[in-house]
């Protein structure tokens, strides 16, 4: 429990104060307040996400490309970030690319434990306007599958090929589910 | 040769105080912001009367669960006094004394109080729920993302990169643990093995439990003051020699995640104006941020105390242990201390302070120590925030 020290100099090593509780005696505190905030939001995509999405609908990956330093952003900016210019024009890019790194995660979003696990991980597309082995590249943040969670432990799975393997037409919605993960190019 | 030309005054930290870091505290936000507060002032000798101005820090408000959170807790130092809060994800507690030494050094202010704090266990039944608002509403949250597989994915691409593996990373969690045993402030103090990293939870491959820090309730403060206040105050003052700080962009997957280009960018401008050419051989003591073992080793290259993938050798060979060359985390770090966000950055300041005062007790390293650094980092990979501090 606390045992502040007083006095001119407190060096490093001493009590510091503060009370801690254990879960039980949490819960056993007089005036504990229960509050959950009820908050909902509709987010806009903003100028160049609605049209990469409306991309993603149509089985599409686009970029856009600075006029300035030729750099092609995925996911696409309406600004280029290092040049501070504006990006105009649009770029379809094959959707191919390497996995850059690649996890398996045994829980979810609110740490609930998943049955199966899923491979998550950064896929480096093809884009011009990079240098190649250089530290920036267009790429997402995507599902993987068709690889085994004993790829990823063994680095099998980094650099591997890779390709979007897009949910049917009529199920797609507009938004980064509409692929439903990347796949090894096959051969 | 010292560039800092523009700066108007010399400034040293001249006290620093800390409260125990736990994961459940009987105490209020402010509460805890001002029993540092006021473990800071007693060890400087002043009392809330000398103090000019006033610097706070915490992270997302989301924890506490109130909005405006740098306000809400800074009648605890700020009540009728110039305030204002920084806020830059978990480089906000190296970033507190940042702003604080830019509030003496202009000349504005004599002396500052600059407090950071976090109070993490509100968020129920895990803060696990209030990290997943940190995600891009568009791109990423409609994934399902949990926020270790971030940390995942850079663990692994480092892994890849400098051809490690997960025992050698867990020597951190190891030797910041063991460390943390002499911190009366440590939560997660302990004698384990690597094993014991390997054996515990697998979360997200590469990231078991004992990989990463502790949620943590606490708050830490420092005091800075102008030149002729501190050899007033004190007369072992620790001298800011340099500060930095560098935001990248959001988009953390364009990027190679192997090396943080931002806490290089701010070690180098820190270096820049402390006149350190050779950083690995300058600094003696090091503090780099530690939230996941790998971290500490990822940090610890950007800041260049070693070259990049040396750092995993170095460590096997206990160079950065507190009987090494350059000992890094010697408090315990985020690992073995605890990780109340914005106050474990601050912990880390308050560490090296009492490093270059050898008032660490039985933590203080083997070695003499003349520089020392402590880093912090934060939001989607972005920000890096460095203090270079001497004695």
């Amino acid at each position: 429990m606390s045992k502040g020290l007083s006095g001119r100099r407190q060096p490093g090593w001493v009590n510091p104060p503060g009370h801690y509780l254990k879960r039980d005696e949490m819960y056993a505190l007089p005036g504990l307040v229960r509050y959950k905030p009820r908050a909902r939001y509709l987010f806009s995509a903003g100028q160049a996400q609605s049209r990469f999405l409306q991309g993603l609908k149509e089985g599409r990956i686009l970029g856009t490309r600075c006029p300035r330093c030729g750099r092609v952003y995925v996911p696409p900016r309406m600004y280029c970030e290092y040049c501070h210019t504006r990006t105009m024009e649009w770029v379809e890019l094959p959707g191919t690319g390497v996995v850059h790194t690649a996890v398996v995660s045994y829980i979810a979003a609110f740490r609930e434990r998943l049955k199966e696990p899923v491979i998550v991980g950064v896929i480096k597309l093809d884009a011009p306007g990079y240098v190649e082995g250089g530290y920036e590249f267009a790429g997402l943040f995507h599902r993987l599958c068709g690889v085994t969670p004993e790829d990823v432990m063994s680095g099998r799975v980094i650099g591997m090929r890779v390709k979007p393997r897009w949910k049917p037409p009529e199920e797609r919605r507009g938004d980064v589910n509409d692929i439903e993960c990347f796949e090894p190019v096959e051969g | 040769m010292k560039t800092n030309i523009f700066v108007k005054d010399r400034v040293a930290v001249v006290g620093a105080g800390l409260t125990l870091f736990r994961r459940r505290h009987l105490e209020t936000p402010r509460e805890l912001a001002w029993e540092a507060a006021r473990q800071a002032l007693e060890s400087a000798g002043l009392t809330f009367d000398d103090i000019d101005c006033v610097v706070t820090g915490t992270a997302p408000d989301a924890f506490d669960g109130v909005h405006f959170n740098g306000e809400y807790i800074a009648d605890s130092g700020g009540f009728g006094k110039p305030t204002v809060r920084v806020y830059v994800g978990g480089g906000t507690g190296v970033f507190v004394p940042v702003a604080a030494w830019w509030h003496a050094a202009s000349g504005l202010c004599n002396t500052v109080l600059a407090v950071a704090e976090e109070k993490m266990s509100p968020a129920h039944p895990h803060p696990q729920g209030v990290f997943a608002y940190i995600w891009d509403p568009i791109l990423e949250r409609p994934l399902g993302p949990n926020l270790i597989w971030i940390f995942a994915m850079e663990m692994r691409r480092y892994m890849y990169k400098c051809n490690t593996t997960k025992e050698t990373i867990a020597l951190v969690s190891v030797k910041n643990k063991r460390n943390a045993l002499d911190h009366p402030a440590a939560q997660a103090a302990a004698n384990i093995t690597v094993e014991d990293v390997l054996n515990s939870e697998l979360l997200v491959w590469p990231v078991n439990r004992l990989d990463i820090s502790p949620v943590s309730d606490g708050a830490a403060a420092v005091i800075l003051a102008r030149e002729n206040e501190a050899r007033r105050i004190t007369d072992s003052p620790v001298w800011v020699e340099g500060i930095g700080f560098t935001l990248d962009n959001t988009h953390w997957y364009n990027r190679e995640l192997a090396f943080p280009r931002y806490v290089n960018y701010a070690a180098r401008m820190a270096y820049k104006m402390a006149g350190i050419e050779r950083p690995w051989r300058e600094i003696d003591v090091a503090e780099p941020y530690d939230p996941f073992d790998y971290k500490e080793l990822h940090h610890i290259e950007g800041l260049m105390l070693a070259r990049p993938c040396e750092a995993p050798k170095l460590l096997e060979e206990g160079w950065f242990d507190r009987s090494g060359e350059l000992p890094t985390s010697p408090s315990g770090g985020l690992l073995g201390v605890g990780n109340p966000i914005a106050a474990a950055g601050l912990m880390k300041v308050a560490e090296i302070f009492w490093q270059l005062r050898y008032e660490a007790g039985p933590r203080q390293v083997k070695k003499p120590v003349h520089y020392g650094l402590a880093q912090a980092w934060g939001d989607l990979m972005q920000v890096g925030t460095v203090i270079v501090l001497s004695n």
